[in-house]
């Protein structure tokens, strides 16, 4: 099942080489990895989405809490939480076809963010699900380049997200 | 007040009451020996005859003191040869500062001489590593280095200086206390009550309780706790390789170690439990055999400092992430006293009908009955530090350890070569007892050039060669598991004997039981360093034993050959 961890770390050179290196060493999937500044000076976030199951993604966690500069981590799959991701598509688009696709973009909200002889770059924003079915929709007029950023994610509600919480499954007694 | 970066690196090993380090110079960190010989009169160095023996005798010198270990390398190939004395702090969790040169800032990523990147070398196998781009960060950088090492889960780390800023001179006022937003060792330390009671009604529902002590119990230094747990619960005690010597083992509640090369009766007693207690271990697969069988029993109570350890490989029922010390007291007040006689009396059957530690009357000079000879010799007082092998086995199993914290080994990474410097860490970090490195002569051959350390500095260590003219272990393998074809497990050895008096140290060779006598007694006798060529059975196993791949209860006690040569 895909997890989704949001992950404060020390801004400083090196911090994504060591998550990097924890994930290659201990053989853990990354899907995808999105970073940059949060709202506090000095601290990246990052949004780390891992294929595992329930004990992989704790041991996930739990390793990554123990890199020094990890300030903190969250397990955000089971809160309440939005996310999004972008994607800039350059698609084939010849004068004949270029109105059905920006009425195909119009669906998915997307934006045209440059438009040259034979072809258009799209954005588009969104969780995804979404994505995934808009570039299989653009897909039979030619996809020329497609780039994503990589999901980020946030708690819904006022509450930080919840830290994560050491405590085993199973009972006690 | 002006400093220059080395000098404030050695007055932070001064304040850190470090007093020796092991090292080696080479060009990138000169500006560092420069500053050491200012520094003669509060700092012993120790100079290595390889970057390796420096890593492992801080390794050792962390272990036997309770303090942090220092070495020095340079850049490049002196970083490079730290690499395996690093990793195997780190898979032993040994509190360790690697101080290391690099080339000079400007010469930083450009190939230069001897430029590794040594940070990314080591970054996997530290807890944590810095290179130092300004000197005004180095009063942080140490205080924090330092403080990481030696807190919560200890472990090595390694600070990475360009020549340049050892030179820089800066404005200096003090070390600053480590403030380090996601490192927080302290939270966690005094365990939940609700879990110490939940662990306590889980031992009150077990009739087959256990108690694994590990490396754990050494760094809480909570042996005296481990004891009163043990007593009051009436729970029989077994150790982990690590956990050798956190329980005497002369007490009837001691069963030994489990594992790979534990006892039958440990290993038969794990196996059965209803319940494991587990102190500071983190259930290696040398521990539990095969994972999918190991105690299918028992439920499973586990303390450890490193909350990634519960339930990494094995579910547990009741998790505590604590300081083992104030667990096991908090553990101990919680519970009313409790009788499990019959579970005792049941292992101390298994005991008597296999016992593991008896050793076979023979005419020939078995390792294991040398192992004990050195046992009854130093009245069971040494200090003994172990390499990788057959020899490690038969020093943990046939040396009985009364006393706590004397027993060194490389047991995760399983280093070749760690003993004998590891022994010269741990004789300076102990300078008052008798140590005892007892290694094979495949293992001390990779790190035999310190012994112009001990000559250089007179380091009373006793070297015990167990001396089989094999890799033992590979032999012990290829006997058992590839039909006794054996590859590259025959040695060709020098003369140990005339090897020991090049350098100067004297050499002692055995090759009958009364003589292996008279040479331990003459080498115990011998002030300073002695070289002992005790030459042992050649084909010899470690029993009993876990064949790779099978479970604690398929433990084998011998084979027929074996049985057949004694018949």
């Amino acid at each position: 099942m895909r997890h989704v961890i949001i992950v404060d770390v020390e801004d400083h050179p090196g911090v994504l080489n060591r998550i990097a290196s924890l994930f290659r060493k201990r053989a853990y999937n990354i899907e995808s990895l999105a970073v940059g500044h949060s709202h506090r000076p000095g601290i990246s976030r990052m949004t780390i989405v891992v294929a595992a199951d329930h004990n992989e993604a704790l041991q996930v966690v739990k390793q990554l809490d123990k890199l020094i500069e990890v300030v903190s981590i969250t397990d955000v799959t089971e809160q309440r939480h939005v996310s999004r991701e972008m994607a800039l598509a350059k698609v084939a688009a010849p004068e004949m076809k270029r109105t059905e696709i920006l009425q195909l973009a119009n669906v998915y909200r997307a934006q045209v963010v440059d438009v040259s002889p034979g072809s258009i770059i799209l954005e588009v924003t969104g969780d995804e699900d979404k994505i995934d079915s808009f570039v299989e929709i653009i897909r039979p007029y030619g996809i020329l380049e497609l780039t994503r950023t990589g999901e980020v994610a946030m708690v819904r509600g006022r509450a930080m997200p919840t830290p994560h919480v050491l405590v085993e499954e199973g009972p006690a007694a | 007040m002006k400093r220059t970066g080395a000098e404030i690196i050695l007055d932070s090993l001064v304040a850190h009451g470090v007093h020796s380090v092991f090292g080696y110079p080479g060009g990138a960190c000169l500006p560092l020996y420069d500053a050491l010989y200012h520094y003669q009169d509060r700092l012993n160095h120790i100079l290595v005859r390889h970057e390796q023996g420096a890593a492992f005798a801080a390794d050792g010198y962390a272990r036997a003191s309770g303090d942090v270990g220092v070495c020095i390398a340079t850049s490049g190939p002196g970083v490079t040869n730290l690499v395996t004395g690093i990793a195997g702090a780190h898979m032993d969790s040994v509190p360790v500062v690697a101080l290391t040169g690099q080339v000079p800032r400007n010469l930083l990523g450009t190939d230069g001489f001897q430029e590794t990147d040594a940070t990314g070398v080591m970054l996997p196998i530290t807890k944590h590593n810095w290179l130092v781009m300004n000197a005004e960060e180095l009063p942080r950088v140490m205080e924090e280095a330092f403080h990481i090492a030696n807190t919560g889960r200890k472990g090595p780390v390694q600070v990475d200086v360009p020549k340049d800023v050892f030179l820089e001179e800066v404005e200096f006022d003090g070390f600053p206390p480590p403030r380090i937003p996601g490192y927080n060792p302290d939270e966690g330390t005094q365990p939940d009550p609700t879990q110490v009671r939940a662990a306590a009604e889980v031992i009150y529902g077990s009739e087959k309780p256990i108690i694994l002590a590990g490396h754990g119990i050494h760094y809480s230094d909570a042996y005296d706790e481990l004891l009163a747990f043990a007593e009051k619960a009436n729970i029989p005690v077994i150790t982990t390789l690590h956990g050798v010597s956190s329980f005497p083992e002369s007490h009837e509640l001691s069963f030994g170690m489990v594992g790979m090369h534990g006892n039958l009766y440990a290993n038969w007693a794990v196996d059965r439990a209803d319940l494991l207690i587990a102190l500071g271990m983190r259930f290696d697969d040398r521990v539990t055999g095969r994972l999918e069988d190991f105690a299918t029993n028992a439920r499973i109570i586990h303390v450890d400092i490193d909350p990634a350890e519960i339930g990494k490989n094995v579910a547990t029922d009741v998790g505590i992430v604590a300081d083992l010390k104030p667990t096991i007291r908090a553990l101990t007040d919680e519970i009313e006293r409790l009788d499990h006689t019959p579970w005792v009396k049941q292992i101390c059957q298994w005991r008597e009908d296999h016992p593991s530690l008896a050793i076979r009357e023979t005419e020939i000079v078995l390792p294991q009955w040398v192992i004990r000879q050195i046992y009854h010799i130093t009245n069971g007082e040494a200090i003994v530090v172990t390499d990788v092998g057959q020899a490690q086995m038969w020093a943990a199993q046939h040396f009985w350890y009364d006393r706590r914290n004397t027993f060194f080994s490389s047991g995760g990474l399983g280093a070749m070569g760690y003993a004998f410097p590891a022994s010269i860490g741990v004789k300076y970090a102990r300078p008052n007892e008798q140590v005892w490195c007892i290694i094979g002569d495949g293992g001390f051959q990779m790190t035999l050039q310190d012994l112009a350390v001990v000559r250089e500095h007179d380091v009373d260590v006793k070297i015990a060669i167990i001396n089989n003219n094999h890799l033992g272990m590979i032999r012990q393998w290829q006997t058992l598991f590839y039909e006794s074809r054996f590859m590259s497990a025959k040695l060709e050895n020098p003369d140990f004997v005339k090897l020991a008096e090049a350098y100067g140290i004297p050499g002692l060779r055995a090759s009958t039981k009364s003589d292996v006598v008279k040479v331990l007694k003459e080498a115990e006798k011998i002030p300073g360093p002695v070289l002992m060529d005790l030459v042992v059975d050649e084909v010899e196993k470690v029993y009993p034993m876990v064949p790779a791949g099978s479970s604690l209860a398929e433990t084998i006690e011998g084979d027929e050959v074996e049985e057949a040569r004694y018949a």
